[in-house]
């Protein structure tokens, strides 16, 4: 039976069923970090199909559950342009046997898609404020798609204060970006790492060496904060003593995701879902449990 | 031209310094420059100066057994330079090169000693701010330590 557009039901995707993505590439960040961006494996198709799947947009933050067939299923942040609607990027460390075939998946083959799942950064809330973000890491990655949305919409905001800290040179993220944002006006872009080889000419120390130089106006900024746990306590101190309110300092928070929509218990953090409550949550939320010794 | 006794109550380690104290210290004080790649200092050294960093880029640097130097720390404009000068035995404990050509305010370190002796409630004063400076670099070294972003 042919389907009127009009008067065909809402398509509702269930949350448990991987939707086919097609790799469309694979680039190499560091030695052991890639970027895979993918397309929906319908969008690629030239014969649509009346129940087509329509791109799932995402909001900067939110993730999505990967799932390399025959190998196992992982949550991932978007790290891509969420203005881009129709392909999905993906930021992968390949620190295990999923994640290796993740980033081993050669352009053109087939992985699931769940999601996104997960509430997002607070986008919104930062219009009109000076935006710091904070990255340790592959942190940096979920942390991207708020960069874009921020020089995207530049007038939107204040200042855009990115501090982002490396084990070495060679594990920056993004570094032709990095270079580029620190282009734009308004724009201050803040690059550490904690080793330092003889030929690198940045700044050497952890990423809380650099708050010194960032001029932070804390009663009218917003931070966003991703990476190790014990690298986000660091920094939510420095932020309050740089006068950013508990309130106003946003983590993203990363425990044992599984069916991504507050089910299963797996990523269950003191009261909260990881996956269905955040993975972002105000610091004011995150304190008593951050503060609990071996939680 | 800026003098001295400005660019020294200007400077945050300076901040809120009584009037009398700066200018003990600013008798102590001179400018100096170094070239990119110059070393202003190295490990074992006499710590006779500390300096206010204005302009440029140090590197901290230890050296290992059959290693290239390793860089533990990069300084900037507004920061301090050296603390040995307070701690005995007064000795240097990195080697510190110049990554840019470097300006920074010297300030001797015997001299300010000496009259940290003779003025205890300025010598209270300095422990206090260089106690603050140590304690931020402590706190760096044991994240550092932590190696947070390696492969778990």
């Amino acid at each position: 039976m042919q389907l009127d557009s009009d008067i065909a039901p809402n398509i509702v995707v269930d949350p448990m069923l991987p939707q086919p993505f097609i790799v469309r590439s694979v680039e190499k960040e560091t030695p052991d970090t890639f970027t895979l961006s993918l397309e929906s494996e319908n969008a690629a198709s030239t014969e649509q199909q009346p129940n087509d799947l329509i791109q799932p947009a995402f909001q900067p933050g939110q993730f999505s559950m990967l799932w390399v067939f025959g190998v196992g299923e992982l949550p991932i942040s978007i790290s891509g342009d969420p203005a881009k609607s129709s392909e999905l990027t993906y930021t992968v460390r390949s620190v295990g046997q999923a994640t290796h075939a993740l980033v081993s998946t050669a352009p053109g083959s087939a992985i699931g898609i769940r999601g996104p799942f997960g509430n997002g950064w607070p986008i919104g809330p930062a219009k009109g404020k000076d935006v710091v973000i904070i990255a340790g890491g592959i942190g940096l990655a979920p942390l991207r798609p708020v960069i874009y949305e921020v020089l995207r919409n530049r007038a939107q905001y204040g200042r855009l204060v990115l501090l982002y800290g490396a084990r070495s040179p060679r594990e920056l993220l993004y570094r032709k970006e990095l270079a580029a944002w620190a282009r734009q006006p308004d724009t201050q872009i803040l690059v550490t790492v904690d080793y330092g080889g003889l030929s690198w000419r940045g700044h050497v120390g952890v990423v809380t060496t650099l708050f010194k130089y960032a001029r932070l106006q804390g009663a009218r900024s917003i931070a966003m904060v991703c990476g190790p746990e014990i690298m986000m306590r660091f920094v939510t101190r420095e932020l309050e003593n740089h006068g950013v309110g508990s309130n106003n300092i946003y983590l993203s928070m990363e425990r044992n995701m599984k069916c991504g929509v507050g089910l299963c218990g797996h990523c269950q953090y003191g009261p909260h879902f990881i996956c269905k409550d955040g993975p972002v949550f105000t610091y004011e939320q995150m304190r008593p449990l951050l503060e609990k010794y071996e939680f | 031209m800026e003098t001295l006794e400005r660019i020294i109550t200007e400077h945050p380690f300076f901040a809120s310094l009584e009037p009398q104290y700066t200018s003990l210290v600013v008798g102590c004080a001179s400018n100096v420059r170094f070239h990119s790649g110059e070393y202003i200092f190295k490990e074992g050294a006499e710590a006779n100066e500390f300096y206010l960093i204005r302009a440029g880029k140090v590197a901290l640097e230890m050296f290992a057994p059959q290693h290239k130097p390793i860089m533990v720390e990069t300084l900037r404009e507004g920061d301090i330079l050296g603390w040995s000068w307070l701690v005995p035995p007064y000795k240097r404990r990195f080697h510190a090169r110049t990554l840019e050509d470097t300006r920074a305010i010297a300030l001797d370190g015997k001299c300010l000693r000496t009259k940290c002796e003779q003025n205890h409630d300025l010598g209270y004063e300095l422990l206090k701010r260089v106690a603050e400076i140590l304690t931020e670099r402590l706190e760096a070294t044991r994240l550092q330590l932590l190696d947070v972003y390696a492969a778990r």
